[in-house]
């Protein structure tokens, strides 16, 4: 196995007197696709903004790249984050910009590479997630799957060694979820672009991940950790089998 | 059975158990036609008052529709106790507490901010490449251009109200001339600065916050992080440059519709000439009034557009936080305005 670029030691996160995460440790290999999973509400989104810095933990640590995000300094993790991408849950294009913008925004900010040529990298990038000629359209004349593949477009922008995705078929047919799972696959096998994806889908797990992370509200931690498909036939732990066989757990509090 | 007329039968089977008083009740559905979930709860309630009576209660020729009905509705959730959050009924010294907290960590947040933000312009100041020319030019017009129809019109307002009411009075000494004077003096000093100050924050500021703040809920705002951007450098110097380059010349251009609506009614009503009132004018204004007025402005800008972004910054949640932010920042805005304003005329009576 390849050294760990991302690991997070003892993370604890707190809202309040609410305790999301308790304890969280972890690693994350270079070139390998990492899902973190599990139900509504077990801290999955928490973890991931933890892990690129834009929440501060209560305790513990993240390193990506050898560097403490919780601790660097503002100019430090700037630079680290130009090696960073990421696709939220919301696409977060930028409304006012059309695709070719937002894909060139932060190789206008942070290289001195001349324009015609980032132009040509815009079509690249638009080529690789299959929209190739919607330079000129903007995010809202896009239909959700589209947004996406635009920000995945941009996420990868910069040719960044690690790729972080909050739930990247959420809202999405299941066609469309499963042309994005090749996509991300394709994307990973091609460019060996370390993988952080946030699902709690299924079928994206089995199609993508090497390793699955699994996460649980009441234990506020880690409850599973393996080849999804290992996990499957030989978890002894009763919320991991019910989360792959879709059993719903008897859960007394309501409202969960 | 059904909503419709669930006020009808709810009576009926009030009147059932209070006139009647039964001793057993078993109810046939077999003429019921349709049965939703008001009949269904009709039922249950029924069920339940029978219970606390001691009446033995059956329901007979249920349909395999009503029964799944039936079967859909939780019991216990119709006397389950709602789950209060934490902390709701909070006695009056609490929430003054609650209050008083949130208002001085809000002034922090401000003073913060601000702080930040004048690092950044002076960052900028020093690596002006580094500036997004582009989008400030935008501002620029959005804030000056834009701004300046209904700014004109107010301050011309405002000079001839201005001239019309002192020359109720002056009228009376024979000094109408000083009509001119007052207007001018007014104007550039104190009000010229001021009104273009509140039609910007109602304008501009509301406008910056309400950007940021949709840009924060779309997640906008943490995709620029995780892209490596200083967000205050990216979306907030742009509008501040704005505002500091564009509110003082559009205080210039107030304080001239000022004196032009003065002077509408120095000519037309107190007889006096063009010339006469331009002379006045000159002659009342000192270089001073004008650059003060212009110092005044720059400072209220970046205060504008400067809490106008804090609070778009500030925004969790959805819609209504956006909502929230734009007033707030008009509010605030407003509120700094005027202490600021008046910090400035204590100390410009001191150097003046």
């Amino acid at each position: 196995m390849s050294e760990p670029v991302i690991i997070v030691e003892g993370l604890t996160v707190r809202y309040g007197d609410d305790t999301i995460l308790e304890d969280v440790s972890f690693q994350v290999y270079g070139g390998e696709v990492l899902v973190v999973a599990g139900g509504s509400g077990c801290g999955k989104s928490t973890l991931l903004k933890h892990m690129i810095g834009l929440d501060i933990p209560d305790a513990g640590k993240v390193h990506i790249n050898d560097v403490d995000i919780t601790t660097a300094e503002d100019e430090e993790l700037r630079n680290l984050r130009k090696g960073i991408g990421m696709l939220f849950q919301s696409s977060a294009l930028f409304g006012s910009m059309t695709l070719s913008e937002n894909i060139a925004l932060p190789l206008l900010e942070f290289t001195k590479i001349p324009p015609s040529t980032i132009d040509l990298i815009v079509k690249m990038k638009l080529g690789m997630v299959g929209l190739a000629g919607y330079e000129n359209h903007f995010p809202s004349e896009l239909s959700g799957g589209m947004q996406k593949r635009a920000g995945i477009a941009r996420a990868m922008a910069m040719d960044p060694h690690i790729l972080f995705f909050d739930e990247p078929s959420a809202g999405l047919d299941p066609i469309t979820g499963a042309g994005l799972d090749i996509l991300i696959k394709r994307i990973n096998e091609g460019m060996g672009t370390t993988m952080v994806i946030v699902t709690h889908e299924l079928e994206s797990i089995f199609a993508v991940a090497h390793r699955i992370l699994m996460l649980d509200k009441s234990k506020k931690g880690i409850i599973g950790e393996g080849d999804p498909r290992e996990l499957k036939e030989h978890s002894k732990d009763p919320m991991v089998k019910g989360f792959f066989n879709r059993q719903v757990m008897e859960d007394k509090n309501r409202g969960t | 059975m059904s909503l419709e007329n669930l006020n009808v039968m709810t009576s009926e089977m009030k009147s059932l158990f209070e006139d009647k008083s039964p001793s057993e009740l078993t109810i046939d559905l077999v003429g019921v036609e349709y049965l939703d979930s008001a009949g269904a709860l009709l039922l249950i309630e029924m069920e339940a008052e029978a219970k606390t009576r001691s009446i033995p209660f059956k329901l007979i020729n249920l349909s395999g529709k009503g029964q799944g009905i039936m079967n859909l509705l939780d019991r216990d959730a119709l006397t389950a106790r709602p789950l209060a959050p934490k902390e709701r009924s909070l006695n009056i010294l609490e929430q003054i507490g609650n209050v008083s907290e949130d208002m001085f960590d809000d002034l922090i947040q401000v003073i913060t901010f601000e702080g930040e933000l004048i690092m950044e312009i002076v960052f900028s100041l020093f690596h002006p490449l580094s500036v997004r020319w582009n989008d400030v030019l935008s501002y620029m017009k959005r804030v000056g251009v834009d701004g300046l129809p209904i700014l004109g019109l107010i301050s011309f307002l405002l000079g001839l109200i201005i001239a019309f009411m002192s020359s109720l009075q002056l009228k009376q000494f024979g000094a109408n001339i000083y009509v001119a004077s007052l207007v001018g003096i007014a104007m550039v000093r104190e009000l010229g600065p001021i009104i273009t100050a509140i039609v910007v924050t109602g304008r501009s500021g509301s406008a910056f916050a309400a950007e940021i703040g949709t840009m924060r809920v779309n997640e906008e705002v943490d995709a620029l992080i995780t892209m490596g951007f200083n967000p205050i450098r990216f979306l907030a110097i742009p509008k501040v440059f704005a505002a500091m380059m564009v509110v003082p010349i559009l205080t210039l251009f107030a304080d001239i519709f000022a004196i032009c609506g003065g002077m509408v009614v120095g000519v037309l009503g107190l007889d006096l000439t063009l010339y006469t009132y331009i002379q006045q004018t000159m002659q009342a204004l000192e270089i001073f009034d004008i650059v003060s007025g212009i110092v005044k402005s720059v400072v209220f800008a970046i205060l504008i557009a400067g809490i106008g972004c804090q609070r778009g910054f500030k925004v969790r949640g959805g819609a209504e936080a956006v909502g929230n932010a734009t007033t707030s920042a008009v509010v605030y805005g407003l509120f700094l305005i005027i202490v600021i304003d008046s910090v400035f005329a204590i100390i410009l009576h001191y150097i003046g």
